[in-house]
């Protein structure tokens, strides 16, 4: 088995720090299913553009790395047997069809580190 | 281990002790012809490693020179090569495990050991077995293997220029040097090309198997997109004794009937194969004796290979009845093609037929470029002045900016108005764009004639 990260390329994130249960529907029932299918090991949905800071050397500015009609609107790691599988669930991915569309990588290694210090509901404590 | 001299070659030295020089090299290059792929994908089931294969491949037929030479020519050339071929990649692999053994240091986390070892076993299984079994299940097994290199090969995870390279080279046998020639791009890009396609497979484990049903369509149509495009660069050639572009032209066509036996329902195989044998059947008429690029007007019809447009004639209707209704890119090119080649002259087409099927063409392939060669049926159905409005419609495609057929067409429905000031400002145009001496010959020709 080997390890894909899915980057998901999307107009804007609909994960906005205020974003409604009803907005995120679409992604949290696809990554339901990817739970449920034993694929996933690890998720992570990014906040919309405008939250984007990018560093050069000697510069911070505001908005994505790259200025292009998509961005990166999160990203998901699965393990799968081939590229053929890999590119199976990937293809899954709701933001397909909503214009959109996703970018398989294998992964070369890495993974979560450790535990963060604290986590609300799901998300990630802005505190 | 030691190797040995395959067991059919012995029995067969018995039978014949002193087989000519040349009669093993030309079986040998039958077998390179015709057998490449077999052994290739055969090989690359044992090692699971591209360039291993090819390696093991290419040492094996490099042998049998020499042992057919020797023992005399086995009778199934294809299950001495292959026999061979795994051999020597046993052994690579026997070697590799050694050398883990002696570095345990450098080793990485190994794959289970049962893996291996049932891929050496299979190995040697199937070694034995393919010399007694020349049909039945286990030659449908390797004929499978060959169509999972295809796909492989043509996996749409690759670039496309690396999909055709990499075909080219390791199903249809064709020497980096010569796809280089053929490409006109030098041989290490060339090179370059077919690395970075295996590394990627490597890298990003694209595997060695058959597509899914639902996979199917996608990848066929990567497939078949690649066949022709190996085919097209062969087509194209700047005159007709260049071999290496003929080469490719036979490897494209071999291949499509190899496809077109595995793969007998699929509608679009067989419409690709016919559209290859209907173009290679006007190969011969393409150019005058000078040299000089004719028209599918001017072409000798009588000169035209009927054997070629009768074999492809029956794979369109097969196709077209596959298909039930919705046929798709290539049976509707194959068609198109070969109602140009059907009356006694040009003039004669069926206009508004060839029309109709563009006009079903450009619905499953919208493509500037068919949209523009629709509009030469659509002068001879509604005249050249619509189709010239229609021309400076489809013009606004950006993609055609540097097409030469562009000005051309336009230059041949200009000239056809009686507007010649125009129309040979656009074959002068189209003469810059061309890059092809014979085509730019054609061009000139065009611009003394008005």
């Amino acid at each position: 088995m080997a390890q894909y990260a899915v980057l998901i390329y999307a107009a804007d994130s609909a994960h906005a720090p205020d974003a409604t249960e009803a907005e995120l529907e679409t992604c949290n029932d696809h990554a339901d299913d990817l739970v449920a299918s034993d694929a996933m090991l690890a998720a992570y949905a990014l906040t919309p553009r405008e939250m984007a800071t990018s560093l050069r050397a000697g510069s911070v500015t505001d908005g994505p790395f790259i200025d292009a009609k998509e961005i990166v609107a999160g990203f998901y790691v699965i393990e799968a047997a081939h590229l053929d599988e890999a590119i199976a669930i990937a293809k899954t991915n709701p933001v397909l069809r909503e214009g959109g569309g996703v970018e398989v990588r294998p992964v070369h290694s890495g993974g979560a580190v450790r535990e963060p210090r604290s986590v609300t509901d799901g998300r990630a404590d802005p505190a | 281990m030691v190797a040995r001299t395959p067991p059919e070659a012995t029995a067969h030295n018995k039978a014949r002790r002193e087989p000519r020089t040349q009669q093993v090299e030309s079986t040998l290059a039958k077998a390179h012809r015709s057998e490449w792929a077999l052994v290739v994908a055969a090989t690359v089931r044992a090692t699971g490693d591209l360039d291993l294969a090819e390696e093991c491949v290419q040492e094996a037929y490099a042998g049998a020179l020499t042992a057919w030479a020797r023992d005399g020519v086995p009778a199934n050339p294809a299950a001495w090569l292959m026999t061979a071929a795994r051999r020597r990649a046993v052994d690579a692999i026997r070697r590799e495990r050694t050398l883990r053994a002696k570095l345990p240091l450098l080793v990485e986390p190994a794959e289970p050991e049962p893996v291996e070892q049932a891929v050496l076993d299979r190995t040697h299984d199937e070694g034995a077995h393919l010399l007694e079994a020349t049909e039945g299940s286990l030659m449908q097994e390797v004929a499978d293997d060959r169509l999972r290199l295809v796909f492989l090969c043509c996996h749409p995870a690759l670039a496309p220029e690396g999909q055709v390279a990499l075909t080219l080279r390791l199903v249809c046998g064709v020497t980096t040097r010569d796809i280089a020639r053929a490409f006109l791009v030098p041989e290490a890009t060339m090179a370059a090309r077919i690395t970075r396609a295996k590394k990627k497979i490597a890298g990003s484990r694209i595997p060695f198997r058959m597509p899914s049903d639902a996979e199917l369509p996608d990848r066929l149509d990567s497939t078949l997109t690649t066949v022709y495009v190996a085919f097209t660069a062969g087509h194209t050639a700047p005159n007709g004794t260049d071999l290496v572009r003929s080469d490719l032209v036979e490897s494209a066509i071999r291949l499509g009937r190899a496809l077109h036996e595995l793969l007998p329902d699929e509608p679009e195989v067989g419409g690709l194969l016919a559209l290859m044998l209907v173009t290679e059947a006007r190969r011969n008429a393409r150019v005058s004796e000078a040299g000089r690029l004719l028209t599918l007007g001017e072409q000798d019809r009588s000169r035209w290979n009927r054997d070629l447009i009768a074999e492809s004639d029956v794979l369109i209707r097969e196709s077209l009845r596959r298909a039930r209704g919705h046929p798709g890119r290539f049976v509707l090119q194959a068609s198109i093609a070969a109602l140009y080649s059907e009356p006694e002259r040009l003039a004669d087409s069926d206009w508004p037929q060839i029309l109709y099927l563009y006009d079903r063409l450009l619905d499953v392939w919208p493509s500037p470029i068919v949209a523009l060669n629709r509009l030469v049926p659509l002068s001879y159905v509604a005249g050249p002045a619509l189709a010239l409005a229609h021309l400076n419609e489809v013009a606004r495609d950006p993609r055609l900016d540097t097409y030469p057929y562009l000005p051309a067409v336009k230059a041949d429905l200009l000239s056809r108005l009686n507007r010649h000031e125009d129309a040979a400002e656009q074959y002068r145009l189209a003469r810059r764009l061309t890059g092809n001496r014979v085509e730019q010959e054609f061009l000139d020709d065009r611009i003394a004639r008005l």
